[in-house]
């Protein structure tokens, strides 16, 4: 069968499974529809987590980006998963003890004021949007890659599977199908990979073979002739990096932290039943995510090598088919600059002709490996149930700020429960056309948004929750200015660098060699400073606030 | 009855500074600000800060949160705060 046959009936088999699990899953109460009624086992959470967490960039992007970075890439890594420890250690136990629906829910009752919520839910839904653009993004390219439908119609037929169930099923539905959805994405990444690993080192897991000799029988280090490689052709070694150390160190801080402040991944720590499952969820939720974060840079280096071997110095009349294939996609360029006809690649932009986009890493491996073409559909599958799941989730967050936060809470607060889930549903469905819109017709300044909404989850919420939590004596006017000063400090040095004066985006203008995506940790620095020293100065909350503080610090309840 | 509260509270704080400092040291520490001088050690074919880099933090992680949730379950019912 050929590949387009098999795509489509691997990705309709997929769908089935989605749409069945939302008319099994329906709603029955706002409870259900926000937090899925607390009652989703921990490992499911985990799965259901890992899912929302790993979008279209982390399947599809990621291992091209560490493949082109080398040690740079580390940033994605380390700062993509260790934001797990913060969550798991500093948020989760704690919110899920508090058991309220939304982060704009802890914030606004924690610092008793309407302030404080509002703030809350204007920096989730911005953060919320700025993502979904990306994931509607990815569905439409996948669907054009792979079945050959304009990215428009991709994007229609993802919104339509997406208001299906997130509408219907709510959280219940979401979790359900996040859970199906990681099943099938893990799956999909790992078969190719481990297919290259062992033809490449012999080895069938990717993370030992990574570190292993080559099978061509010379005896090498995988790694130390990639090093070798890549220094010959003009690059830097693969395992060294360029970016200086105070840049490296900034930008995973602020990943970590925005990690641990994003408001779709923090509220998938309320639907389990207690605090413990909470504890475990985050566990679970972080084993799953490194099973694809660690294989991510083993293929990194697989498909480097791979490429490296493959095209350059060689006639750009043997090139294999593979490579004409996507050249007409436009992700493979070739400019034969000095006309001999023979691919260079180097790292030296004057006398390279060869432009590879970082998503052929992952769309392009099973042919680059020449796997079966069962494979190149389950790649296909596993990349639309990455961006679908996030986007699902993120959706929710959208609805839940709207319905919750600002309807309910804010606006009509004698609003009945029935009343409240329609509200929900009206504003998902709301949430999955704007995304949609934005899906077909990208901002374009995309790249830059997602930089955007990490420095602003790290500089608004991850303080202000953190404050509320471990400091008693924090108070609404020191966790309003805070988040404020935050907000408007990364908001504005990101503004100014990549949307007023792209062209100063450069190290030495930098404040102290800090790049505009690492800018998010200095951000929640001076958050931290502005909020202790306000609250020294006003008067401590109320009471009732500091009793609610101390009762969220407590498991089960005081006895 | 409140002191029990705060010991545990006191006792929950600790443990978390203990794993913060491994966080830390984990992926900033042999990550970033230690691997050129970790580099000059090789596990097989991985430099060794590299391999913290890229793959270790990432074990280290998980290690971590394990051993809090075990801990944490142990705390709560010494001091009988576990929830039913």
């Amino acid at each position: 069968m050929d590949i387009q046959l098999w795509t489509f009936i691997i990705v309709g088999f997929t769908f089935a499974i989605y749409i069945g699990i939302a008319v099994w899953s329906r709603a029955g109460s706002t409870h259900d529809f926000y937090v899925a009624g607390s009652s989703v086992p921990p490992l499911a959470n985990g799965m259901a987590t890992a899912a929302d967490w790993m979008s279209a960039a982390s399947f599809i992007s990621m291992a091209g980006m560490v493949a082109f970075m080398g040690y740079d890439g580390s940033v994605y890594l380390m700062g993509w998963t260790g934001g797990y420890v913060l969550l798991a250690l500093l948020l989760a136990p704690y919110l899920r003890k508090f058991g309220k629906f939304t982060v704009p829910d802890f914030v606004g009752d924690r610092y008793y004021s309407r302030t404080a919520r509002l703030v809350a839910v204007v920096c989730a839904i911005f953060i919320s949007f700025t993502y979904v653009a990306g994931q509607m993004r990815g569905v439409g390219i996948v669907f054009s890659r792979f079945l050959n439908v304009d990215v428009e119609m991709g994007v229609v037929i993802g919104m339509i599977i997406v208001f299906f169930y997130a509408v219907m099923g709510g959280m219940k539905g979401i979790t359900y199908t996040q859970v199906a959805q990681y099943c099938i994405l893990i799956f999909a990444y790992m078969v190719p990979v481990i297919f290259i690993s062992i033809m490449m080192t012999g080895n069938a897991i990717p993370q030992l073979g990574f570190g292993g000799t080559m099978t061509d029988g010379s005896g090498q280090y995988l790694l130390d002739r990639l090093d070798g490689i890549t220094v010959e052709l003009g690059f830097a070694a693969f395992t060294a990096g360029t970016k200086p150390m105070i840049d490296v160190f900034f930008i995973t801080a602020a990943l970590m932290i925005g990690t641990a402040g994003l408001p779709h991944v923090i509220v998938r720590f309320f639907t389990v039943p207690r605090v413990r499952d909470a504890r475990t969820s985050a566990g679970y939720a972080l084993i799953f995510i490194v099973l694809l974060y660690s294989t991510a840079p083993a293929l990194a280096a697989f498909a480097k090598m791979n490429l490296v071997e493959t095209v350059s110095e060689v006639p750009y009349e043997e090139v294999p088919e593979w490579f004409t294939n996507w050249e007409n996609t436009g992700l493979i360029t070739f400019n034969d600059k000095n006309g001999d006809g023979i691919i260079q690649y180097t790292g030296d932009p004057a006398t390279n002709e060869l432009h590879v986009d970082r998503d052929i890493v992952v769309l392009a491996n099973p042919e680059i490996a020449n796997l079966p073409n069962w494979v190149v559909g389950l790649v296909a599958a596993g990349g639309l149930a990455a961006a679908l799941s996030t986007a699902a989730g993120l959706l929710l967050v959208i609805s839940t700020s709207v319905a919750h936060d600002f309807f309910k809470r804010t606006i009509r607060p004698d609003l009945s429960d029935k009343g409240e889930l329609k509200v929900a549903r009206i504003a998902a469905g709301g949430a999955v056309l704007i995304a949609g819109y934005f899906g077909i017709n990208p901002p374009g300044f995309v790249a830059q948004t997602v930089a955007f909404a990490f420095g602003l989850a790290a500089a608004s919420f991850f303080p202000a929750i953190i404050l509320g939590i471990f400091y008693k004596r924090m108070n609404k006017e020191g966790a309003i200015s805070g988040m404020l000063v935050g907000i408007l400090f990364t908001t504005a040095y990101i503004v100014y660098f990549t949307f007023l004066f792209p062209e100063k985006n450069l190290p030495e203008n930098w404040w102290f060699g800090i790049s505009p995506e690492g800018i998010g940790t200095l951000g929640m620095i001076f958050n931290l400073i502005v909020a202790l020293v306000v609250s020294r100065f006003t008067s401590a909350p109320p009471k009732e606030i500091q009793e609610l503080v101390e009762n969220i610090r407590i498991p089960g309840s005081k006895s | 009855m409140e002191d029990k509260y705060k010991l545990y509270w006191k006792r929950n704080l600790m443990l978390l500074s203990g794993l913060m400092v491994a966080w830390f040291v984990a992926s900033f520490g042999f990550g970033i600000l230690l691997v050129e001088p970790l580099n000059e050690i090789r596990l097989g074919g991985f430099k060794l800060g590299f391999w913290f880099a890229q793959q270790g933090s990432q074990y280290v992680f998980i290690l971590i949160i394990f051993v809090y949730v075990y801990m944490m379950n142990r705390l709560d019912r010494e001091f009988d705060v576990r929830e039913e």
